[in-house]
């Protein structure tokens, strides 16, 4: 029996130490919600039972099903036929499991048939289904539609959607991106046009690279402002597929094969107007990206942990020079790093959506608990959660992302030429990988958004409540090391503040905001090792092998080099 | 149209796991010294009962004869979409065999419910013999189709089913009530994470007061069951009275099988390696070699 949670000591780990007390009694009203629906817990202990219990399922389901069907969904994808996507029976088998496991509405609330659960168990599923089939995460994330249903929607778009999405018979796509608009969004030309007798909405344009796009279900970014050009001028609709709805193509992909990304034209396609006029990009489409970027680098880090795993399954069977590769300085090198990244990424991504719960049940209850009713102190607890999130979920996905395409690259140099051959997973997962640290938003996008926090000093306060933890031995010697580090990190930081170039700090942006990941990343490792000390290790590992990069980078923003910012033509053009 | 399905069940211990404190003094096996299981087969008829209850409507009831630790598969039924479940258990059953387990079931199916199809788990892992269903229909003077892969028709008055034979299948048309054996042919679903939130709490009689500190208050104990029964939480039990069986033919009494011993037989295929008879087969066999540089 082969089960993706029970397995996996590190996120095991990861459910058992992280707190979401705080997060989960606002989510269930104080453990009230157990009178109204017979499944809600009624405390945080049987909480956690839940959590827990249902992690095993799918952790069963993902290594026992999904995983065995995952090469084949690979090699034979989808079908598009007479503008119609099929999808491949085994990918229809997984969404059945997946369906009759009553896991399509985690996050959604009791009343619309959801778990109600937390995003921190959500993208624990994320991650299990990733590991098992990357492209499946794809069809399975698509969740963050009816999160973003029930946030901005009306309770009759509420009542009308939701159920049909948690009980898994409606599916959806988030359809963004156009063929001139990609990373800038704000550029969006889909016309949405309101007839004036009616007042009906309507949808004419083009949509590209639009995961799932063959959905009954789709939210639209679309132009409902005559004459604007900007962010603005957007609105957010939903609309169901129908005749005037074509796909009119399906993308073939390096990756994630298992799953269509679409062609969408629309010909006078009836829609509803989402939420507010004009609040489409500015609120709800960041508010949706930034719930997906959480799932997006689940997906990456279960790809990483599956290559990983199939490298060091690798590595300990096959045999050159008389001992199995594993026994060779360089490769349990690779795995060592292997590892120690996944550890990282996990510690970073397992703590941000920790975060992204508190900030949730703050935004819930001061948005929802009418005119003047939120005390001052949940007020500022939104704030504070709000900021924390907005630089912790870019930083995560870039980590996360990147990462996830370190492991599966060092997975098939550690297969050697038998990587690159489709007789095993190892090349699957590095075409899986790829993608994660594009869409979404590029890492070069991540960094635009983490970079703001980092200047402003948005984790300083987190950072200092992680030094002062009661460290000994090892990890108090430890502590010095990070504050010389955040001494630098201060130093470069004042470095290029003081420069007051926008190219400058554009291209530094990067080194910058990997730094500060570094010292987080190191401080979480810590304090995980102070609760098991089998983990000292790890924390001792992470920061012997963060250090060099972080001098390197410490070193390039500190030399004031300006020979890309002035003469990057002539090297590109020699 | 509606129909009464009745499941029977076991919780088996898992014999991938079998060690030398396996088996009991008396020939019976040790369920304290290997962890305990859904009966694979079981899965397939519990899984075929929700399948046919989707589709052609009613009720399905899962029963099992056991310790009282077997209530954790009627959980698990739960789980995965029973309606009811009912543990037939009794000290007096201990040490049963396939003759007195069969009557026992007889007995309960009889006299405590009502059905239209019993269905049953080809054979259990621990013993494999393959005879409780069948017997059970015998003492239920029930017409029986074993080895069922597929349910193809099914009306008030009779059922038509694909079982396996040896070599390939026939179809047969059979009148109700009747028994079903299962077999492997479909993929039981997975657990519904919303029922184990809610039927995790299911609790039997003895559960929940073994839940309880060292006195018992059967006051309290009462009042508790009506909470459990009225949320749909209570997991009935059935004694050798309630399902009015003759002490005679339960238990070790009524059993005249005697195992002699049982040990754990490894075969070791590390020296041979199976080929399917078939193109795709010897094709890969070929492309074996060929790999290892045996050949070419």
């Amino acid at each position: 029996m082969s089960n993706f949670f029970t397995d996996n000591k590190d996120l095991m780990f990861a459910l058992e130490n992280v707190d979401l007390l705080e997060s989960v009694a606002i989510k269930e009203k104080e453990f009230t919600s157990a009178v109204e629906f017979d499944y809600a817990p009624g405390s945080y202990e049987e909480a956690k039972e839940n959590y827990r219990r249902s992690l095993e399922v799918i952790g069963e389901v993902a290594g026992e099903r999904i995983a065995p069907r995952a090469r084949t969904v690979d090699e034979e994808g989808p079908l598009f036929k007479d503008n119609k996507v099929t999808y491949h029976p085994l990918t229809v088998k997984n969404l059945e499991d997946l369906k009759n496991a009553g896991v399509m509405g985690v996050m959604l609330p009791y009343k619309y048939g959801g778990l109600n659960f937390p995003n921190t168990i959500y993208t624990m599923m994320t991650e299990l289904v990733s590991r098992a089939d990357g492209s499946l995460q794809n069809l399975f994330g698509l969740q963050d539609i009816s999160e973003t249903i029930c946030d901005f929607g009306s309770e009759e778009q509420k009542l009308k959607y939701l159920p049909g999405f948690a009980s898994g018979e409606f599916d959806g796509s988030m359809d963004l991106t156009e063929p001139d608009s990609g990373s800038d969004l704000q550029s969006v030309r889909l016309r949405a046009s309101q007839d004036p007798k009616t007042g009906q909405w309507y949808l004419d344009g083009m949509k590209r690279f639009i995961t799932n796009g063959c959905a009954k279900i789709h939210l639209v970014l679309a132009r409902s402002e005559e004459g604007s050009s900007d962010g603005r001028g957007l609105s957010m609709f939903i609309c169901t597929a129908c005749p005037q709805l074509v796909v009119r193509r399906i993308e073939h992909k390096l990756g994630i094969h298992g799953v269509a990304t679409c062609e969408l034209q629309y010909n006078h396609v009836p829609a509803e107007l989402c939420g507010m006029r004009r609040r489409g990009l500015t609120k709800y489409i960041m508010s949706l990206m930034n719930g997906a970027r959480v799932a997006i680098a689940g997906q990456a880090l279960g790809i990483a942990e599956a290559a990983y795993r199939e490298a060091r399954k690798y590595a300990a069977e096959r045999e050159q020079f008389k001992k199995s590769l594993d026994k060779f300085p360089p490769v349990y090198d690779m795995l060592v790093r292997m590892k120690m990244k996944i550890t990282a990424a996990r510690t970073l991504l397992y703590e941000t959506t920790k975060i992204v719960d508190l900030r949730n049940a703050y935004n819930h209850l001061v948005e929802h608990s009418g005119n003047g009713a939120a005390t001052q102190a949940q007020i500022e607890k939104q704030k504070y959660y709000s900021k924390m999130a907005g630089i912790l979920t870019p930083m995560a996905k870039a980590l996360c992302t990147e990462i996830s395409n370190e492991v599966a690259y060092d997975g098939i140099q550690i297969h050697g030429g038998t990587g690159y051959m489709k007789d095993f997973n190892a090349e699957r997962y590095y075409r899986d990988a790829r993608i994660t640290n594009i869409y979404e938003g590029t890492t070069q996008l991540q960094v635009i958004a983490a970079i703001g926090g980092v200047m402003t000093r948005t984790l300083d306060k987190s950072i200092d409540g992680l030094l002062r933890l009661p460290y000994d031995g090892g990890l108090e010697r430890m502590t010095h090391e990070v504050r010389d580090m955040l001494d630098k990190h201060r130093k470069a930081i004042a470095y290029v503040q003081e420069k007051k170039d926008s190219s400058y700090h554009e291209l530094m942006a990067r080194n910058l905001v990997e730094m500060e990941t570094t010292i987080y990343v190191t401080l979480l490792i810590m304090r995980d090792a102070l609760k098991d000390r089998s983990r000292e290790i790890l924390a001792e590992k992470f920061l012997l092998d963060a250090q060099p990069g972080f001098d390197a980078r410490f070193a390039k923003v500190m030399s004031g080099d300006y020979s890309t910012i002035d003469r990057h033509r002539e090297i590109i053009d020699y | 149209m509606s129909f009464n399905y009745l499941v029977f069940v076991k919780q088996v211990p898992d014999t991938k796991n079998v060690t030398g404190q396996a088996m009991k003094p008396d020939g019976t096996v040790n369920r304290a010294a290997l962890p305990a299981i859904f009966n694979p087969e079981d899965l397939n008829a519990l899984e075929l009962a929700i399948q046919l209850k989707e589709r052609f409507g009613g009720e399905v009831t899962v029963a099992t004869m056991g310790p009282p630790a077997a209530a954790e598969v009627l959980r698990q039924a739960l789980y995965r979409g029973a309606d009811k479940v009912a543990l037939i258990t009794d000290r007096a059953f201990a040490g049963a065999d396939t003759l007195a387990t069969s009557y026992t079931l007889s007995c309960f199916a009889k006299n405590t419910t009502k059905f239209d199809l019993i269905l049953c788990g080809r054979q259990a892992i621990d013993g494999d013999t393959a005879q409780v269903g069948p017997q059970l229909a015998e003492k239920l003077d029930l017409p029986q189709i074993c080895y069922v892969e597929e349910v193809l028709a099914l009306d008030k008055k009779k059922i038509r089913a694909r079982r396996a034979i040896d070599g390939g299948f026939e179809t047969v048309e059979c009148p109700l009530p009747l028994m079903l054996s299962v077999i492997d042919s479909n993929e039981p679903r997975p657990p519904s994470v919303k029922r184990m939130m809610k039927y995790k709490k299911a609790k039997t009689r003895a559960e929940l007061a073994a839940k309880r500190s060292s006195y018992t208050d059967a006051e309290e104990l009462a009042r508790q069951e009506q909470e459990y029964r009225a949320k749909g939480l209570w997991i009935e039990e059935f004694s050798a009275a309630d399902a009015k069986a003759d002490p005679e033919r339960i238990g070790l009494k009524g059993s005249p099988t005697k195992v002699k011993n049982i040990e754990s037989v490894v075969l070791k295929a590390s020296e041979m390696k199976k080929v399917e008879a078939s193109e795709a087969g010897i094709r890969s066999l070929v492309g074996e070699l060929i790999k290892e540089h045996i050949l070419g």
